[in-house]
């Protein structure tokens, strides 16, 4: 029986297997090289394989873990290995293995030094998001999600632009200083219940003045993630320094282990608190999505421009979040699912005329659709869907968040409802300085078309983003069981705080 | 299945032929999209059998698509009435903008293109029109509106024109975030959004009052202002119009279709399909009814001083659609659809005439520069000549009836906002005729004002981009005479069955049968002063215009400026958003939350590390040291923890 078998460990430590692969084959630079780029896309393919029996056995009407595997790790302790998923972090392993082969595959040619070391980053780098998504013990959960930074960490500061050393640095500042709440919440949250066991500690009524604090220690570890605002100042850094496959990874997956936070721990098991700071994080996140919007209008650099609309766009996800109503958490869920997609595939598409002209000036561009019409196309709709419009999935999260803030506070989603406005602005304005004009510049008249292989990593996220637009049913009916018995959990706990007061 | 391949055959047009561009093969791209419309146009012609003149209404249910416990939004077709009307006028007009097309874009290489982008927006516009809740017909918005972009932005080569196609873009969109929140409060009322369930429960919330952004107000009538300013956007009223005269940048049978003939109806659309619901909102009908009257007078203005042949006859969009909002506005909804329908017909003719006559002349727009061509191109001229009286209204052209119709209407409300309207159309009217009759003059007769090798090579325009005109004439001199007792004569109700609401105190649409004599006769004298104040001042004494203008300067610049609206648009938002955008940027991001945050705090943690950091330097290291201190925490606790 396939479900006797450990599917959740396999896709966690599958990866590692192939660093150790990796590891052992030798030969010479140039064969160690290739031998180690098809080896790490082999593996991050054969993984994602893997866990798509994770979406196919999975039981959506099922409202709880699945594919659990528990074993004893400190006896008697309360501490365990325990992994299993539901419809909350299914999907983002789901989405973490498929973008790793495509990001592997999208740094095929513009990393040229330290190949091997690059490679065994990346599969580290997978091995650590399955794992983070897949623990349900608060121990585990922790040293991934810790342990995500590290070789994000190396391939911005190893593999990265001129300022990669600041950005790194930045980027270790911010997330160092979350963390450390965090880690101070999760024992605090220890002693109280005993265990490191997240399904349990969900049940686990804390006093709601533990909430309050423990809330905090979260709140600061997942804020800077998200990145909320003002603590959103790494991103861009990070992203600029950042290689391609980096970029697409960090937006891609890393940006949601702060919105999963939030979702799997804040909401369950600080209700009441959740709904307590519910005005705050509106106020921060209506903040973020007008300011960042601004900001991302007067950038000049492409890939600043797009880090700064990932601020913006994570902003719909925390509104969603602290709607606590189904709608706004399946928005968000949705929303982050869509924009990693969306994200990703922006990131890359700056990358492949970043492969071509080695600026991300956007001055430096301009009537690329003469000289490149299929990459116009690609990023065309890439920008409609970052934009949010109907028929690619960037729009069913974000009005589903829309309706779920309108249900909270009328004034946040009137506030939250300018990033359609502002979010086009950006977005279409940077397609015109880049794609549309004519041709003039010398190097711009050089570009080659896309290749194949730069089209074979486009061509799966684009078939996703407007299948997620045109029929999201396959995910929405994953995501909305487990989002209404949390909504449930957490409305129910804001009503009896109201009637309290 | 037949109804289904209304909307889809289109799609499958546009997908094929947005194939086939790929490597250019032009000629299989026009003839598969020209086939997808035209057979869409054919089966709407049975749709509106069925559904309108037999009354088969029908909802067909297609695919799941938004769920979320009660907030479910799926891909369904409703067909009734006021959609068999939409069907027929969209895919009619498309047909014929597709073959003309064939003919107008023959010497673009991206043709295809062309004809994906045309399809694509067919598609849109009948998701829009067959929509049976608000999230899809929002779908079917936002679909035309990035075809719009689309086709504005074709010629990309062009600096003006990609800079129209994101105005277009953007200026919808403020529009729809209107629409967007007025879809919420929707929502939030009837926890619902399904037309059905809306239309039901409408007069429930009449008097149901909700808190919108702090204010307490009745439900309905925010429900249905925000909805408006979606109709706004998209119809180029008073404020949201600045998009429309420069989207004149895409090739002119965009400009036909789209910004004519279908989209821009959109709004009128959507006020008379929420019809049940607007009823309910007395205050939002007036505010429909004064900007649609104001949008009348104000666009008619600027058109009568505009010098672009496109320019003129898109102000004059502008103004016919302020005349079916102001239509909408005092419930007399059936009028606004009748007007719609002729619109259509001789607006697009206009359009395509006036794109035979740019044609001809070798790709020259600007009036001053035309004259004497009408013995070159005799039969585009008569076109444009049915087109001018069909919109200035002229007796038994469409025209006539549907304008008189709504004017009627007006009168007949015995409203304040009513008599308004009624006035400001009037004068409108009055304009509309000059306007027309001025670019009729000055685009055929007197002396050939451009050069003498582009006079040469005027020519008449091939049969492909002759005959699609030819039904739209025949709609622009009959569709009034045959639509008239359908669409708003005595048995108007059983016609539109309950795809239109009105309620019982609402009587403009019988009154205005009834209206005094004068009223009825005053829109026809109006008309016939326009064109004669038109010949007068362009043919007898050509003199005149100049003349005119010198004395009446400061209010000739107004107009001629377009009312300064696009500078002042400029300065508060544009401007000041980029500005504001680097001011956050450079004050926020890098003087304030990185000096103070990471910046700052790396300045004293280099200073302290310092001296620690003679051993090692690389960032690693600090994080294996923040780790090391996780772990060290961690132990601690844990072995104390062990021996409680």
């Amino acid at each position: 029986m396939l479900s006797s078998w450990p599917i959740l460990s396999i896709v966690t430590f599958l990866p590692l297997i192939g660093v150790l692969f990796i590891l052992l084959s030798g030969g010479d630079k140039k064969s160690a090289e290739h031998n180690s780029k098809m080896l790490a896309l082999w593996v991050s393919s054969f993984t994602f394989i893997i866990s798509l029996i994770l979406y196919f056995g999975f039981d959506p009407d099922f409202v709880g873990y699945q594919f659990e595997e528990q074993l004893e790790w400190i006896a008697g302790s309360g501490i365990s290995y325990h992994l299993g998923v539901d419809g909350i972090s299914m999907p983002f392993i789901l989405l973490s293995t498929f973008l790793t082969p495509l990001a592997i595959l999208a740094s095929w040619r513009s990393i040229k030094q330290r190949v091997p070391e690059f490679m065994i980053a990346f599969l580290v780098l997978e091995t650590m998001m399955v794992g983070m998504f897949a623990s349900l013990d608060m121990m585990m959960f922790y040293l991934f999600f810790e342990g995500v930074l590290i070789p994000m960490f190396l391939i911005v500061g190893i593999w990265g632009g001129p300022r990669r050393v600041y950005a790194a640095f930045k980027f270790f500042l911010y997330t160092l200083a979350g963390s450390v709440l965090m880690l101070v919440g999760i024992m605090v949250m220890y002693l109280q219940a005993g265990t490191t066991d997240i399904p349990i500690l969900a049940q686990f009524n804390f006093p709601p003045e533990y909430q309050f604090w423990l809330f905090i220690g979260f709140f600061a570890s997942f804020a800077v993630k998200v990145p909320m605002w003002p603590v959103h100042t790494w991103l861009p850094d990070a992203h600029v320094e950042a290689p391609t496959a980096g970029s697409m990874i960090l937006a891609g997956v890393l940006l949601k282990m702060g919105g999963y936070g939030f979702i799997r721990f804040s909401l369950p098991m600080f209700p009441d608190a959740s709904a307590y700071f519910a005005p705050f994080i509106f106020a921060l996140s209506v903040i973020a999505i007008i300011y960042t919007s601004l900001v991302a209008l007067a950038q000049t650099d492409m890939k600043k421009l797009i880090a700064y609309s990932s601020v913006a766009h994570m902003g719909f996800v925390t509104i969603g979040i602290f709607s606590l109503n189904e709608q706004g958490i399946t928005g968000a869920m949705f929303q982050m699912i869509s924009h990693g997609l969306i994200s990703a595939a922006l990131f890359f598409c700056v990358g492949i005329v970043y492969d071509r002209l080695h600026t991300r000036e956007i001055d430096a561009y301009g009537g690329v659709a003469d000289v490149m019409p299929n990459y116009a196309v690609f990023f065309m709709i890439m920008m409609l869907a970052s934009v949010g419009l109907p028929g690619t999935s960037g729009f069913v999260g974000e009005i589903l968040v829309l309706v779920g803030a309108y249900k909270a506070n009328s004034i946040v989603a009137f506030f939250a409802a300018t990033g359609l406005v502002l979010g086009a602005t950006y977005m279409l304005w940077l397609y015109r300085r880049v794609v549309f004009g004519r041709a003039e510049k010398g190097d711009v008249l050089r570009m080659p078309l896309l290749n194949n292989r730069e089209i074979s990593i486009l061509v799966p996220l684009t078939v996703l983003i407007l299948w997620f637009g045109i029929y999201p049913a396959p995910l929405l009916d994953i995501i909305n069981p487990v989002v209404s018995s949390i909504s449930e959990t957490v409305s129910n706990a804001a009503m009896l705080t109201a009637n309290l007061q | 299945m037949l109804y289904q391949a209304i909307v889809f055959l289109p799609l499958i047009g546009a997908l094929v032929a947005g194939l086939l561009s790929v490597r250019q093969q032009n000629l299989p791209a026009e003839v598969i999209s020209v086939v997808g419309v035209c057979s869409s146009f054919l089966l709407s012609c049975y749709a509106f059998y069925d559904v309108a003149l037999n009354h088969n209404s029908v909802t067909i249910e297609v695919a799941r698509w938004i769920d979320s416990a009660d907030f479910v939004a799926n891909w369904s077709f409703r067909f009734d009435t006021l959609t068999a009307v939409m069907l027929i006028v969209v895919t009619s007009v498309s047909s014929c903008v597709h073959i003309y097309s064939i003919g107008y874009m023959h010497h673009d290489k991206a043709r295809a293109r062309f004809m994906a982008y045309l399809s694509l927006f067919t598609f849109a516009m009948l998701m829009l029109v067959t929509a049976d809740n608000l999230l899809q017909l929002f779908f079917g918005w936002e679909g035309v509106g990035v075809a719009s972009y689309l086709l504005i932005g074709f010629w990309y080569h062009k600096p003006s024109a990609h800079k129209a196609a994101m105005k277009a873009f953007i200026v919808n969109r403020v529009g729809d975030f209107g629409f967007a929140l007025g879809i919420f409060v929707i929502f939030y009322l009837f926890g619902s959004i399904q037309f059905d369930e809306i239309f039901q429960n409408a007069s429930k919330f009449a008097d149901v009052s909700i808190v919108f952004l702090g204010f307490e107000l009745p439900a309905l009538e925010v429900a249905a202002i925000l909805l408006f300013i979606g109709a706004m956007g998209k119809s180029a009223q008073l404020g949201l119009h600045t998009w429309l005269p420069d989207a004149m940048e895409g090739p002119t049978p965009v400009s036909a279709l789209i910004h004519a003939a279908t989209m821009v109806t959109a709004g009128v659309f959507l006020v008379c399909r929420l019809s049940p619901v607007i009823e309910y909102a007395p205050f939002a009908l007036d505010v429909i009814t004064v900007v649609g009257a104001l949008t009348a007078i104000f666009a008619a203005t600027i058109g009568m001083t505009q010098f672009d042949i496109k320019r003129v006859i898109a102000y004059s969009t502008c103004s016919q659609l302020g005349y079916m909002f102001f239509a909408a506005g005092v419930s007399a909804y059936p009028a606004a659809m009748f007007h719609l329908t002729t619109h259509a017909f001789f607006k697009a003719l206009l359009f395509l005439g006036a794109g035979s006559v740019i044609h001809a002349l070798s790709d020259e727009q600007d009036l001053r520069n035309m004259g004497g061509i009408w013995r070159k191109i005799p039969l585009t001229y008569a076109f444009m000549w049915i087109g001018s009286l069909a919109l200035a209204g002229f007796p038994f052209f469409a025209g006539y009836f549907s304008k008189d119709m709504i004017l009627e209407a007006a009168w007949a409300s015995h409203s304040f906002t009513g008599q308004l309207a009624f006035w400001l159309g009037c004068a409108a009217a009055l304009l509309t005729a000059f306007y027309s009759w001025r670019l009729l003059i000055m685009a055929f007769h007197g002396k050939p004002r451009c050069s003498d090798e582009v006079f040469v090579h005027v020519h008449e325009s091939p049969p492909v981009m002759i005959l699609p005109l030819i039904p739209l004439a025949l709609g622009a001199i009959f569709a009034g005479w045959f639509g008239y007792e359908i669409f708003v004569g005595y048995d108007m109700k059983y016609f539109w069955g309950d795809s239109i609401f009105i309620l019982p105190e609402h009587h403009a649409m019988e009154e205005a049968h009834h209206v005094a004599e004068w009223v009825k006769r005053l829109p026809v004298i109006l008309a016939a002063s326009g064109v004669g104040l038109a010949v007068l001042a362009y043919w007898i004494i050509p003199s005149l215009p100049g003349k005119v203008v010198s004395a009446f300067k400061p209010i000739h610049t107004l107009f001629y400026n377009k009312w300064f609206f696009d500078e002042m648009y400029d300065i508060l938002f544009v401007r000041s958003s980029v500005r504001l955008g680097k001011f956050f940027w450079i004050n926020g991001d890098k003087k304030t939350i990185d000096a103070f945050g990471p910046d700052g705090v790396s300045g004293l943690v280099m200073n302290g590390s310092n001296r620690l950091s003679k051993i090692q330097s690389g960032y690693v290291y600090h994080y294996a040291f923040a780790m090391m201190i996780g772990v060290v925490i961690l132990l601690s606790w844990y072995f104390s923890g062990f021996g409680r």
